[in-house]
């Protein structure tokens, strides 16, 4: 079991309010995903839930019943760091049982979890190094290790992938995804790359300064971003968002075309731009257009088109595919 | 070849201030070398005008036979230990709580620093003076409040005073290297260890400790190298009475007070092999320490 909710949990620093009162409820065996700017106060409600801030007011249970005043230890769940927060001075052995050694588990025992930790992990072969003498991925591994040991309700990530370089973080993406699979295990992970929070998660829970701005399965929060804010951190390369003449046949005072719901001609459409920057991916073309009157819209089109700076290009939003925003940036 | 050149250049350079710094070193140390192989009684009408006897190892053998020898090894080790002890267990204990948030941490620092600036004769005499003194001291007075007899401090309990009296020296050192050290453990570490279920007394033997070790080594092994010289504490307290003689304070009597400079120079050559022998075993253990 691994429900979690958090019922007008807030946070305050002295003067500063991080976290204005929250609910949020997270599902047993549900892969959540915190995504939001730096700042928006994401690893704040991570470590509310972990237990390592205590909250200023409200309430968090944890399997029904209340945790908000229990100790970190005591709440079952196990919490990934940014830094991997290995113990430098332990084999990787000891790094990874040293829960089970806390929790004064027979050793006998702990040895047969260790074991069965690091062969899913694929560690077996580095468990009497250190961790200053395993890669940035290894290490990360160990740290998954020393969560996976203690068999936690729930996993806490804090994003735990921004050490590494971007091939390695592809793999370990798929890796902890394929972990949740094999686990089925409540996960809360905290990103500010909406890359993670797509291919990750079930729900994706989109923070901006504190607040929840809106909580969905990825495919929710692509077609329906409830507003501007999520409209435009959901999705890459950016939605792009016109206003004024552009808005006004649809009938509202913004709307927002994804880059790849445009069709693009060299012979007519509805605007007329010039073609700044075109990035060839050869699967994709990302064309930065300047429309006539001065806004910039983005394109992304197929891989082989034949586009280049300074050509004049003509722009066709799908009429079906356009959102539309009001004067508070909420969806119409 | 313009390299082979500015080379030799350097080492021209560099010549006079490496033949200061070994000349500095090489006479003196020749010089005790010279002595202690001859008789040199300077009372006794010996001088090096007048050319001084070649006694071979006599004065060697001399002063390790002398009934001072080995109390004063054993006080030697007893200081140095005492001291090393307290200042470690005290300094950690001291930087902990140094490390805590606080109203006016960067005063309070500065306070816990200031008896390293103290000249080590200075504190000798204060805390002789002022605090050990059986009539006037301070201590003296704690204890006829409470209705004791005073303690005769630099008598009855001498060897325990020196100590006091060094550590409270040396603690600051101690103290800051070891403050540095805490400030430079990762937050998360602790963070982790909480929450894999580590109550503060196991997160500080599993995590604090170890991260210590290191900085720990460092203090033990400058303390000692300091602490086997220390002289002026015992000249101004005990001069060296009630079983306060150290090895640097029995080299000092023998050339100064019995004026048998070759006796004291014997003695000088087995302090010099004494802290050789204490340095290489501790750089070996600080090498290791650095390698992991």
């Amino acid at each position: 079991m691994g429900n979690i909710s958090l019922n007008k949990v807030s946070k305050t620093f002295g003067d500063v309010n991080v976290i204005p009162p929250l609910d949020l409820e997270i599902e047993d065996g549900e892969f959540v995903v915190f995504v939001g700017p730096s700042g928006c106060g994401k690893s704040t409600l991570l470590r509310l839930i972990a237990g390592l801030e205590d909250t200023t007011s409200g309430a968090i249970h944890i399997d029904g019943s209340d945790a908000t005043s229990v100790p970190p230890a005591k709440r079952g769940l196990a919490m990934v760091f940014q830094s991997y927060a290995l113990y430098p001075h332990m084999t990787v052995r000891k790094n990874i049982g040293f829960p089970l050694k806390m929790a004064g588990v027979d050793p006998a025992e702990a040895n047969k979890k260790i074991e069965n930790a690091a062969s899913v992990l694929n560690l077996t072969d580095y468990m009497d190094r250190r961790p200053g003498q395993l890669s940035g991925g290894q290490r990360q591994r160990v740290a998954i290790g020393r969560a996976i040991v203690r068999e936690p309700s729930a996993f806490l990530f804090d994003e735990p992938l921004s050490n590494l370089d971007a091939a390695l973080r592809v793999n370990m993406r798929l890796e902890i995804t394929e972990l949740h699979q094999q686990l089925k295990t409540t996960m809360i992970y905290v990103t500010h790359d909406q890359v993670e929070a797509m291919t990750m998660a079930d729900k994706i829970v989109v923070l901006h300064a504190g607040v929840i701005e809106q909580v969905g399965s990825p495919m929710e929060l692509y077609q329906n971003p409830r507003n501007l804010f999520v409209a435009g951190f959901i999705g890459s390369p950016k939605m792009n968002f016109l206003t004024g003449k552009f808005a006004e046949p649809y009938k509202a005072k913004t709307i927002g075309i994804r880059p790849e719901h445009t069709d693009i001609s060299t012979k007519s459409g509805d605007w007329k731009g010039t073609v700044g920057v075109a990035e060839h991916l050869g699967s994709d073309t990302f064309l930065y257009i300047t429309i006539d009157g001065g806004d910039s819209f983005t394109v992304r089109a197929d891989g082989e088109l034949d586009i280049n700076y300074g050509d004049t290009v003509y722009l066709t939003p799908r009429k079906d595919k356009v959102h539309r925003f009001d004067e508070d940036g909420l969806a119409l | 070849m313009a390299t082979q050149h500015s080379r030799s250049a350097a080492r021209f350079m560099m010549a006079p201030a490496v033949i200061l710094l070994l000349g500095w070193m090489l006479v003196p140390l020749t010089m005790t070398l010279f002595f202690s192989f001859k008789k040199y009684l300077p009372l006794r009408g010996d001088s090096l005008a007048n050319g001084l006897d070649w006694v071979g190892f006599d004065n060697y053998v001399r002063f390790v036979t002398s009934s001072s020898f080995w109390p004063s090894i054993y006080a030697t080790l007893i200081i140095v230990g005492g001291v090393l002890i307290i200042t470690v267990i005290l300094g950690i204990l001291l930087a902990i709580l140094l490390d805590q948030p606080m109203w006016g941490q960067g005063v309070v620092r500065i306070f816990v620093i200031a008896p390293f600036f103290v000249m080590p004769t200075v504190s000798g005499l204060v805390w002789k003076n002022m605090f050990m003194d059986p009539v006037n001291g301070i201590l003296a007075h704690l204890w006829r409040f409470f209705g004791a007899a005073p303690v005769e401090w630099l008598s009855q309990a001498s060897m325990q005073s020196i100590i006091l009296i060094v550590s409270w020296q040396w603690l600051p050192f101690a103290t800051l290297i070891l403050l540095t050290a805490i400030q430079s453990l990762d937050s998360e570490q602790l963070e982790a260890a909480e929450m894999d279920g580590a109550p503060v007394l196991k997160r500080f033997w599993y995590i604090t400790l170890p991260h210590l070790s290191r900085a720990i080594t460092i203090v033990i092994l400058i303390q000692t190298i300091f602490l086997l010289s220390i002289f002026a504490e015992i000249f101004v307290t005990t001069a060296g009475a009630f079983g306060t003689k150290t090895l640097t304070y029995l080299i000092f009597q023998r050339v100064l007070e019995s004026q048998n400079v070759g006796l004291g120079s014997a003695g000088g050559v087995y302090a010099i092999i004494l802290a050789n022998i204490v340095a290489i075993f501790l750089m070996r253990i600080v090498g290791k320490n650095l390698d992991a």
